[in-house]
């Protein structure tokens, strides 16, 4: 066994309930399922021992949680679209991998925990991702929330705790982030045949985040990710979070190989499949903006700096 | 049909800790107490309303939150279990409510005709959101009112602090006009904190009450400000000055609620009355309500 991971791959999937609950609705919603589809295949035929999912759906406060209940199961709806049908789901979890993974957080100086309670709310989006990426359960997986208050050292660490914790369980795994690109869906109930992308400008960025993707340059859109958040996305959190965890759990470079496999608007917002999958290749020219975090060291306080003595 | 009225508006904040440290049966999580200033606050709140005559409580909660328009539970039962995502340790609990669905689709229908985007929830598998049921369940034990929730419709994060105060105003008075033509007795509440900012870790023992105390003193200053104006009878004011106080303390007021209960009551000039405040986990939390009947309405803090 070696210090470095094993990931697999990994996948960049949109949080709404469409493509598995109406994927028949539109035509960009079955673009949107195939490419789930795709990756399911795909899964299937790899040989991932774990399906870590990055959910921007599952907001904590305490550090970050992460879901450990051995069998988690429910019925979700959602808080919007309650009315294109329930959710009902079964998911093994890895429980090993669950603990280990916030021990893991624990020694880089992040706050931690896991929630293992019966009837616990698993957020839409990991729900529509575990559903359709892993329907049988055929490989055990883990879902950890996207703490609110975190910036990018906090979700740089935690990435790097995956990788920490992967190294040592010696598990191969699929890393799954779960969000959207543009986030402004339309404020009033469309049919679902109109549904297009919010805005030309959410458009522009999207195809622009879909080059880089396409090029495997996931180390650049991290990079990139404090102006995706002020161009694209709705203020609902502090940051644009989910790059920084790609990156950081999968490795801080451009050596990917990548692949769009569907772009499609849900309610305006910007849903895309991606795939990325690790080679030797590297494209374009890396800028480290930011410091390389190793360990969270707390906030910096800055509002005691200025205190008098 | 004499006409329906409000009777009561509340503000009631939603820390799951503070039925977590009641330790009623439906929740499963154990506690030796804890938050008392609200929790004693609360107690004697819910007292008042027991000696108010009143039909439904129609509560406005921050976590049902929607994108697409104001929604309304439109179903006449809900039986669960609520996981609180945040604190599942302290609260996991089970829920039997009621709802007045006819109330509920005459403020839908309002709401509608005022020109706000609205829907009705009717899916039996629906989560009633925690907000709702401990709000709900502080203000009435006993569970033997109906209720009716209606969902935050997130305009402070897609516009701005200012159009909520401009969305929330609309849909109280739409709320108020179908309340009217109900004919029913109505306890509107709001169901959030003050400032909003949490801690990040949390104490081995959540009702370590010396742990417990404000984010930071600006969270605290502003709270007190806003408080102030409430015991002034200053509601219009404290509605103008929200979008900066809703920026500054990171307040839970921006998903509407406060906002939506005071437009509907037309700004009420008469004094809120205090029945307690503290922080849970960082958080300001003061517990309210507006009474606007002159001869009941007291000074209690």
């Amino acid at each position: 066994m070696t210090n470095e991971p094993e990931i697999l791959f990994g996948i960049y999937c949109p949080p709404h309930p469409h493509p598995l609950l109406s994927p028949d609705a539109n035509e960009g919603y079955a673009k949107l399922r195939a490419g789930f589809d795709e990756c399911r295949r795909r899964i299937e035929e790899s040989e991932a021992d774990l399906i870590l999912v990055y959910s921007t759906t599952w907001p904590s406060i305490i550090g970050h949680q992460i879901q450990a209940l051995e069998n988690a199961v429910w019925t979700h709806v959602d808080d919007d679209f309650h009315y294109l049908g329930s959710m009902p789901y079964e998911f093994k979890i890895d429980t090993e991998f669950a603990h280990a993974f916030k021990e893991a957080n624990e020694k880089r100086g992040l706050e931690s925990r896991t929630v293992e309670y019966e009837g616990f709310p698993i957020d839409t989006g990991s729900v529509v991702a575990l559903s359709l990426l892993n329907p049988e359960n055929r490989i055990p997986s883990c879902i950890v929330s996207s703490n609110m208050y975190a910036n990018r050292s906090e979700t740089i660490v935690l990435g790097k705790a995956v990788r920490d914790t992967l190294a040592t369980q010696g598990k191969k795994a699929v890393i799954v982030v779960v969000a959207s690109l543009s986030n402004r869906m339309f404020t009033e109930h469309i049919d679902p045949a109109d549904d297009r992308i919010h805005s030309r400008k959410d458009d522009d960025w999207n195809q622009k985040i879909l080059e880089f993707f396409a090029d495997g340059r996931l180390e650049d859109l991290s990079q990139l990710s404090r102006d995706i958040h002020g161009q694209i996305r709705v203020q609902k959190v502090v940051a644009y979070k989910p790059a920084w965890f790609m990156a950081a759990s999968m490795g801080q470079h451009n050596n990917y190989d990548g692949e769009v496999l569907a772009y499609e608007a849900l309610n305006g917002s910007g849903g895309a499949v991606i795939t990325l999958t690790p080679s030797s290749g590297s494209v374009g020219d890396k800028e480290f903006d930011e410091d390389d975090v190793e360990y969270y060291q707390g906030d910096r306080n800055v509002l005691d700096k200025g205190m008098l003595e | 049909m004499t006409k329906g009225q409000i009777v009561a508006g509340c503000l009631a904040p939603h820390p799951p800790h503070l039925v977590y440290a009641a330790n009623p049966p439906q929740n499963e999580a154990y506690s030796e107490g804890g938050w008392e200033t609200l929790r004693w606050g609360y107690n004697r709140l819910a007292r008042k309303l027991k000696d108010i005559d009143y039909d439904a409580i129609v509560i406005f909660t921050p976590h049902w939150q929607t994108y697409i328009g104001t929604h309304f539970l439109g179903l006449p039962q809900f039986k669960s279990k609520s996981v609180d995502p945040v604190f599942p340790n302290l609260f996991r609990f089970n829920y039997d409510l009621k709802v007045d669905v006819e109330l509920s689709e005459l403020m839908h229908d309002a709401a509608a005709e005022a020109g706000i985007i609205t829907k009705m929830m009717r899916n039996p598998d629906f989560r009633v959101d925690y907000g709702t049921i401990t709000s709900c369940h502080l203000l009435n034990p006993e569970w033997d009112k109906p209720i009716v929730t209606i969902s935050s419709n997130r305009n402070t994060h897609y516009y701005s602090p200012e159009v909520m105060v401009e969305q929330a105003s609309a849909l109280g008075r739409a709320c108020a006009k179908a309340i009217q033509e109900s004919g029913k007795r109505v306890v509107l509440v709001a169901s959030h904190s003050l400032s909003h900012r949490h801690f990040v870790e949390e104490a081995p023992l959540p009702e370590d009450m010396s742990r417990e105390h404000i984010y930071n003193h600006s969270q605290y200053v502003w709270d007190m400000k806003i408080i102030e104006m409430m015991r002034e009878g200053k509601s219009r004011e404290v509605i103008d000055i929200m979008p900066e106080f809703t920026e500054q303390t990171i307040a839970e007021t921006e998903g509407g609620g406060l906002i939506w209960m005071l437009a509907a009551m037309g700004f009420p000039n008469f004094p809120a009355e205090i029945y307690g405040y503290q922080s849970v986990i960082g958080t300001g939390n003061v517990v309210a309500c507006w009474d606007p009947n002159d001869e009941t309405r007291e000074y209690v803090l």
